[in-house]
């Protein structure tokens, strides 16, 4: 771990330490532009580290961040796009995940938790030169077009610039009687004109220009407009896309895993000779927590797998239940030292005043289920490794390989598009399987496949959280004092101990609280404050994070206690939210779309709103439900608002959307990961139901216009959903429902 | 020894007979349009037409494949002229993360088949794939959409034996 270690500064107060440590000499001559050109793949001609053009026309996009479904290859490239002043059409423009992980493809946003705008001053230079010398590399936070949007633009121009120069040399007439268009650049005066192709040898000898002009965005022709379809889309209609579980190397063998059913338990014994008399089947590898097999194919693979016999140790994560640890987080919050993340005026004496209004929300552990199973292929040849992986941190993956053999001489990692990602794809626990079973079996490619059942049993899961809501109202009806008391257990801490160097998280793991501490209703004594529990479940990032909980929470307890003052819990929020106009914008547009003052038809009917910020963005919505006397449960439609800041895709906001809606109406109906002696319940879509399509809602997206700066929009659709179904639910039935899934809370679904 | 047709290309196998269409398609064949999901026939994204039925093929032994004729994602249609449930998925830009499509799209052009024009209760009835990324609504879209343009145009479903086979 040591080796490891050395090479790996994370965070604000290690990042500036390691900073010191290395100099600003060192650090000077860490390159965070990526402008300079050179050569490039495939006898392309290098602009700069996003943009290469081929000698046949074609323009290849390197785009750093992994594609899981959020649509980041076209985003990205309608940034570079737009100025680079081509059109993104997949028969002519190639985008790929690059394999090099230059320090310029770091996400700074992610590492330092801030706009591109508001990155300045001595200390923030250090650490985005102590990230980019990592190079932190991640997709997640839905962070991509935030981190991209000033970049990727510069490095369209810059390329644009260094061609339209180069052809005007060619022509012998001045760079700004020329100008760039559709791939050629064009002297309109002379008629002639020259393509990209015919100049980029010139234009990557050229000294790329300082500051280009970026165009203002009314001059905008891509971004924020329908004119650009996805790129990846054709060849997912076709069976062509290739993903990680795709991936096909010659003489490559097929691997998959038993795991300890019990989180931290450990191999005693393995009697493989049942296993290893199957036909196909090449080694079994014990790999400490888990057995692996070798086989010919997944089928022989997974034969053997069943006929093992494994004895395991399993250790004090036996003892664990999903009843424990709701009694644990119980006992926490009324005993517990909290860790007070947001204190306004006083709040015990404003409780005081008043008659106090309580409720306790609980939520369940919840898996990722991505479509894609856990799967990579690793080669380990001549003391190197060869990775191709579906993930979201080519830096993590990297520390991941390590583990399996801290002397690798190097680590190549292809990073493949991913059949779901949704936070699960962050983590290494698959790549470290993949990379021990290929030091096994040395200079053979092995693919280890994860069955279903190990992806649902094996997650990084959402935490499970408890949170006890009181208030007093003023006489206004409006709250005077507004108290959360929050028990999680931190995935940072959880994420760190298994993926990185070293750790971080605890009671103050932002991802603990994040969405309730914002929390944006005026309100003049609030205190948000969590504890939190340890146990050896492992935990990670959901689709959303912390949001999923607290949005849940807060916008419950508001609707509870807009009932309580007898308001309109829409006009309630609107109210309350006077001085926040982009908030209120949307909740005015929402009002409208979803024809709010109208009164809905037929009997169990009822309406719900929720409103959450994250990742930057707004996104109000309101849920339509029909529930039958017997407990049946319809959501009939979703109509949500968003204001995103400018928008890239518009279209792929509104699918970004749609989807998390979808995503999140699943967990709130079935997704309920339950601990019994220590093992998952469930094990497969069988026991951990989804939405299909019989369920899902008629859908609405409204984005509200917006020329502010762009902000996330893979996760913000997801933390609404919850109570605007559940306030729906309220509205139908005078039923709170306070602990989810409603699977579990009696309710069916036709 | 198992003999079938995989998009009109006959194949032989010497593999147990216990072994998944889905497996033989993807780790002999090398076929990898047909995903794997569950293994449990619950999410259907192995889903492969076998004499016009939408199958999920990761619960089809290839001892129940003697002389069957297998339909995949692969052998719809060339990449220049798609299916209209194919072209339709294009128009309204449904796949996300694309996973599970090839599975719906296989399901999708068996229902057409038998059903060019469904309705949504039909459309709830017989397409009971998994999609993570929430699709649904484009997918629903894409249906009717592919049945207007079937009606006028391009084939619906394949003819199995001369589908090109990549």
């Amino acid at each position: 771990m040591s080796k490891i270690t050395r090479r790996i500064f994370l965070f604000t107060g290690a990042a500036v330490g390691a900073g010191l440590a290395l100099g600003v000499g060192y650090l000077s001559t860490v390159d965070t532009d990526g402008l300079s050109p050179g050569e490039g793949h495939d006898g392309a001609a290098k602009l700069n580290a996003w943009v290469e053009i081929r000698p046949d026309g074609k323009v290849r996009i390197a785009v750093p961040r992994a594609e899981m479904g959020q649509g980041v290859y076209t985003g990205i490239a309608t940034l570079i796009a737009e100025e680079l002043e081509i059109a993104l059409d997949p028969a002519t423009v190639i985008v790929e995940h690059p394999d090099e992980l230059l320090p310029v493809y770091t996400n700074f946003v992610g590492a330092l938790n801030k706009r591109p705008e508001d990155i300045s001053g001595p200390i923030d230079w250090v650490m985005k030169k102590v990230y980019a010398s990592v190079p932190f590399i991640l997709t997640g936070g839905s962070s991509s077009i935030v981190d991209g949007y000033h970049s990727m633009r510069v490095a369209g121009a810059t390329a644009r610039t260094m061609l339209v120069e180069a052809a005007a040399a060619r022509l012998g007439v001045a760079p700004d009687s020329c100008k760039a268009e559709n791939g050629r650049v064009l002297h309109a005066e002379s008629g002639r004109s020259l393509s990209y192709a015919e100049v980029v040898q010139d234009a990557a000898k050229r000294t790329p220009p300082s500051s280009p002009k970026l165009k203002a965005q009314s001059e905008f022709k891509l971004i924020g407009t329908d004119a650009v379809k996805r790129v990846d889309i054709p060849d997912k209609t076709r069976g062509a896309a290739k993903f990680g579980i795709d991936v096909d190397l010659p003489g490559m063998l097929i691997a998959t895993v038993v795991q300890s059913p019990v989180f931290g338990g450990k191999v005693k014994s393995v009697d493989s000779s049942a296993a290893m008399a199957l036909p196909g089947v090449k080694k079994v590898v014990d790999l400490g927590s888990a057995v692996g097999v070798i086989g010919e194919t997944y089928y022989h693979a997974r034969k053997a797998a069943d006929a093992l016999k494994i004895e395991w140790d399993e250790g004090a994560g036996a003892e664990l239940s999903s009843a424990g640890i709701s009694a644990e987080y119980l006992k926490s919050i009324e005993t517990g030292q909290p860790y007070v993340a947001r204190n306004d005026g006083d709040v015990d004496a404003a409780l005081k005043n008043g008659q106090a209004i309580e409720a306790i929300y609980e939520t369940p552990l919840l898996a990722h289920a991505c479509m894609e199973p856990m799967n990579t292929t690793a080669l380990w040849k001549d003391g190197k490794f060869e990775i191709w992986s579906p993930n979201q941190s080519p830096t993590v993956v990297r520390w991941g390989a390590l583990k399996a053999n801290d002397q690798a001489k190097d680590v190549a990692i292809h990073t493949t598009i991913m059949g779901g990602g949704f936070g699960r794809r962050a983590d290494s626990d698959m790549i470290v399987q993949a990379a021990q079973l290929a030091v096994a079996m040395p200079d053979v490619p092995v693919k280890l496949v994860w069955s279903r059942e190990e992806d649902t049993q094996h997650d990084a899961y959402r935490p499970s959280a408890t949170m006890r809501a009181r208030a007093v109202l003023g006489s206004d009806g409006k709250p005077a004092a507004i108290d959360f008391r929050n028990a999680t257990q931190s995935a940072f801490l959880s994420f760190s101990k298994r993926n990185m160097p070293f750790e971080m998280g605890g009671d103050k793991d932002p991802a603990n609280l994040e969405g309730a501490v914002e929390m944006p209703y005026e309100v003049a004594n609030v205190r948000v404050a969590t504890s939190t529990i340890e146990t050896p479940v492992p935990l990670g990032f959901w689709r959303s994070v912390g949001n999923s909980n607290t949005g849940f929470f807060v916008e419950s307890f508001i609707d509870e206690l807009a009932a309580s003052a007898k308001a309109d819990p829409m006009d309630y929020r609107r109210e309350l939210l006077k001085h926040e106009p982009r908030r209120l914008a949307v909740l005015d547009m929402l009002k409208e779309k979803s024809g709010w003052a109208t009164k809905l038809d037929g009997a169990g009917r009822g309406r719900g709103v929720s409103l959450h910020t994250s990742f930057r963005s707004h996104v109000g919505e309101v849920a339509e439900v029909t529930v039958g006397s017997d407990g049946t449960l319809k959501v009939d439609r979703v109509v949500a608002v968003v204001d995103c800041g400018q928008t890239v895709n518009p279209n792929t906001v509104k699918a970004q959307v749609e989807g998390a809606v979808i995503f999140a109406l699943s967990a709130l109906m079935y997704g309920e990961i339950t601990l019994e002696k220590g093992r998952v319940t469930q094990s497969n879509f069988d026991t951990y139901d989804m939405v299909r399509i019989a369920q899902a809602p008629k859908i609405e997206v409204y984005i509200v216009p917006s020329t502010e700066l762009p902000g996330g929009i893979g996760e913000p659709g997801t933390p609404p959903l919850f109570a605007a179904v559940t306030n729906a639910i309220f509205a139908a039935t005078g039923k709170r429902v306070r602990k989810l899934p409603l699977s579990g809370q009696g309710y069916m679904f036709a | 020894m198992t003999k079938f047709a995989v998009n009109g290309k006959d194949f032989e196998t010497n593999d147990p007979g216990d072994m998944p269409l889905l497996w033989a398609l993807r780790d002999r064949l090398k076929m990898h349009g047909t995903k794997y999901g569950c293994g449990i026939g619950a999410c259907g994204a192995c889903t492969v037409i076998i004499d016009g039925q939408a199958v999920r093929s990761c619960q089809v032994p290839i001892a129940n494949l003697e002389g069957k004729s297998i339909t995949t994602i692969e052998g719809l249609a060339p990449a220049e002229t798609p299916t209209a449930v194919q072209a339709a998925w294009v128009a309204e830009q449904v796949p996300q993360c694309g996973y599970c499509q090839s599975g719906m799209i296989m399901a999708v052009t068996a229902l057409l088949a038998r059903s060019p024009n469904p309705t949504d209760t039909e459309i709830d009835e017989a397409i009971t794939n998994i999609c993570r990324c929430g699709t649904y609504p484009r997918i629903r879209l894409a249906i009717h959409r592919a049945a207007g343009m079937s009606a006028s145009a391009a084939p619906v479903a394949p003819a199995t034996t001369e589908a090109g086979h990549e």
